[in-house]
């Protein structure tokens, strides 16, 4: 475990980042409500729905530091890199709708999108897959002489995967500029962490590839946000790959069809109590970054941005099965 | 001065990496050892160990973060010590690097070089013919040269094709056979197949060290006046059917080899196209010649029987032509 020296700031700094992360968490908080809660019982989302209730703090705390030109590869609970990274809530439910204007016009649901102008990279189903490809991406930006930095998230099963032992060891061998993020939530659809691994933690793999590793509060965004500032300082200084197990939970099942009997429900109790937005808007009570009059418009202000993305959506064409065979090829 | 397969793949290799300094080199002890085959010797003095990578044993992490370096605007080569290691690395190439396009518009623009193929009595995993794994894989392209000349023509549009190619390279062919290239640069076209024979009473169909096998075979049956057509796919995906079909509406009947295993193998792909589109043309049953539905054995004796040879294509061409 690596050291864990705060990162100084400064009050008014302290302020601007809070209600960043209030605006992002609470972003994807009432986007993910509107899908798993209405657009998917309204026969209007099919397939399958993963969110992140109660997981935003990790995506939003980590990817506010990144620079534009940081390769960022979410997975499947961490919508805020998105949001972040410039792509419209519109767009997003629009994907989520197999609309020609979501981010992949349809070709893939939920989240799995990416854009390469945002430097933001589509997961598989296999999420570990993702791993060695932003090991690759880490390598070509050391290649280029950028001084930039790929940050990967994936969750605490992706660590049972060969991709991700392949990915994190190539990595540190080659001293890759990545940074690891683990969004522990603690169950892999029905399995528990105590069936997926038989370490306590994510981090306890780190020293096997010599590569630094911290514990954070993922329910606590200026933590995850802290945390990351140090595994950046790390990484682009040169010296190689940094992990960071930001402890969760899933506040819903795997997906929206699965009630998630197997979980003890007081555990949805004791976490639910750790809501990262409450949280959130405590702090910034006690400390003076805003009033609750102040903390109502910024949800009132999310709640009129995500009725005008439902209607953009809505409004979204399904795209035309004539398309169907294009872009297999390039020259298709 | 004659060229071997194997040094026509090097020297593709090496004028592209001279070419564009975004290519590089990434696999198994491909660097300072220069290769189990040796196709990287000297790469690694020359263009030094940014460019010539050598990875832990690791082969999704070699797909992987070729793949990624990809995206960057870098274009790998991924090399694959055995193409029977190429499963280790499926994942990676059906699911990430075949669909990224077709999802979101992001091109992979990535080699992955698989040494194929058996005669080296090298048992069941290091003498596999994986191809059509990944022939049914839309996303992918699938070239598998049979001479040096394509092989060194194709390799350089692999590295220049912006998806991803897997380049099927035969172990048996690296320095068995040889040939004069041209001294001026060229390229080959991937997805164009060629007739390496002209004949007039049957076509046989082949890629790889098979083109090879019919020659040989065509050579015998000439001497008992059948004149029988070589189609060399070079490019298995996509696959070039016009030129097959031009040589089975011109001889009428069909001879399909590949020294991959039967079942779903390219021959079963290419009756059904040419049962399809040129139907009414056909004289006679279309016939397989491929390596039964076995693992790859070891033991020569077990390997000799698996494998194709030209007594076995003389044989099912004689039964043809006298249908």
């Amino acid at each position: 475990m690596s050291t864990t020296q705060a990162i100084p700031t400064s009050p008014r700094e302290d302020l601007s980042l809070a209600h960043k992360c209030l605006y992002y968490m609470s972003l994807m908080r009432e986007l993910e409500d509107r899908i798993e809660r209405k657009l998917y019982r309204q026969g209007k989302v099919l397939g399958g729905v993963y969110v992140g209730r109660g997981q935003e703090a990790i995506s939003t705390g980590a990817a506010l530091l990144a620079d534009p030109c940081d390769v960022l590869f979410p997975s499947h609970r961490d919508m805020a890199a998105y949001l972040i990274r410039g792509i419209s809530p519109g767009r997003i439910l629009a994907q989520y709708m197999g609309r020609v204007d979501g981010v992949t016009r349809g070709r893939d649901a939920n989240m799995h999108m990416g854009d390469l102008n945002l430097n933001i990279v589509a997961i598989i189903s296999a999420l570990a897959a993702t791993v060695p490809v932003a090991a690759g991406a880490a390598l070509a930006l050391k290649y280029l002489g950028r001084k930039n930095v790929a940050m990967c998230w994936f969750g605490e099963g992706s660590t049972s995967l060969g991709h991700w032992h392949e990915g994190m060891n190539l990595a540190s061998v080659q001293k890759l500029p990545v940074v690891w993020i683990c969004n522990n939530n603690q169950y892999a659809y029905s399995t528990p962490m105590a069936a997926q691994m038989a370490c306590a933690n994510v981090a306890d793999r780190g020293p096997a590839y010599n590569i630094p590793a911290e514990i954070v509060d993922g329910n606590d965004v200026l933590a995850v946000h802290a945390a990351t500032a140090r595994a950046l300082a790390h990484v682009r200084a040169g010296n190689g790959p940094y992990l960071l197990e930001c402890k969760t939970f899933r506040m819903t099942g795997h997906s929206a069809h699965d009630a998630a009997h197997y979980v003890p429900p007081e555990l949805f109790d004791e976490w639910g109590k750790l809501d990262p937005i409450v949280r959130l808007e405590a702090r910034m009570g006690a400390e003076g970054w805003a009033t609750r009059d102040e903390i109502d418009a910024i949800h009132a202000g999310i709640r009129k941005e995500v009725e005008d993305a439902v209607a953009f959506a809505e409004a979204s064409p399904y795209p035309d099965p004539a398309t169907l065979m294009d872009g297999v090829y390039e020259s298709q | 001065m004659s060229t071997t397969y194997l040094e026509a793949i090097r020297q593709g290799l090496w004028e592209e990496m001279e070419r564009d300094p975004n290519v590089f080199l990434i696999g198994e002890d491909i660097g300072v050892y220069g290769g189990a085959f040796k196709v990287t010797d000297g790469f690694y003095e020359h263009f030094g160990a940014k460019r010539v990578v050598d990875t832990p044993i690791s082969e999704a992490a070699i797909v992987g973060a070729a793949i990624g370096a990809s995206y960057m605007g870098l274009r790998p080569v991924a090399e694959m010590q055995f193409a029977d290691f190429i499963s280790c690395a499926f994942d990676q190439i059906v699911n990430f690097a075949a669909k990224s396009r077709y999802r979101w518009g992001a091109s992979v623009p990535i080699v992955v070089r698989a040494p194929s193929g058996g005669g080296i009595h090298g048992g069941p995993f290091h003498s596999q013919n994986p191809e059509m794994w990944f022939v049914r894989t839309p996303g992918l392209k699938v070239v598998a040269p049979a001479t040096a000349y394509d092989a060194k023509g194709l390799i350089k549009s692999a590295i220049r094709d912006n998806d991803p190619v897997l380049f099927f390279e035969h172990k048996g062919l690296y320095r068995r056979i040889k040939e004069d290239l041209p001294a001026e640069e060229y390229t080959v076209p991937i997805g164009q197949a060629k007739v390496v024979r002209q004949g007039k009473h049957l076509s046989i169909i082949a890629y790889g060290a098979m083109v090879w096998t019919a020659l040989e075979a065509a050579d015998q049956l000439a001497e008992e006046g059948i004149s029988a057509e070589v189609v060399d796919l070079r490019t298995l995906l996509p696959l070039d059917r016009e030129t097959v079909c031009a040589s089975v509406k011109k001889t009428s009947k069909t001879l399909l080899l590949h020294e991959d295993t039967r079942t779903g193998g390219m021959a079963g792909e290419l009756a059904a196209s040419i049962s399809e589109s040129v139907f009414e043309y056909l004289d006679a049953p279309i016939v397989r010649v491929t390596a039964p539905d076995t693992p790859v054995p070891y033991s020569p004796p077990l390997e000799d029987a698996f494998l194709p040879n030209p007594a076995k294509v003389v044989e099912k061409a004689r039964w043809l032509h006298r249908y």
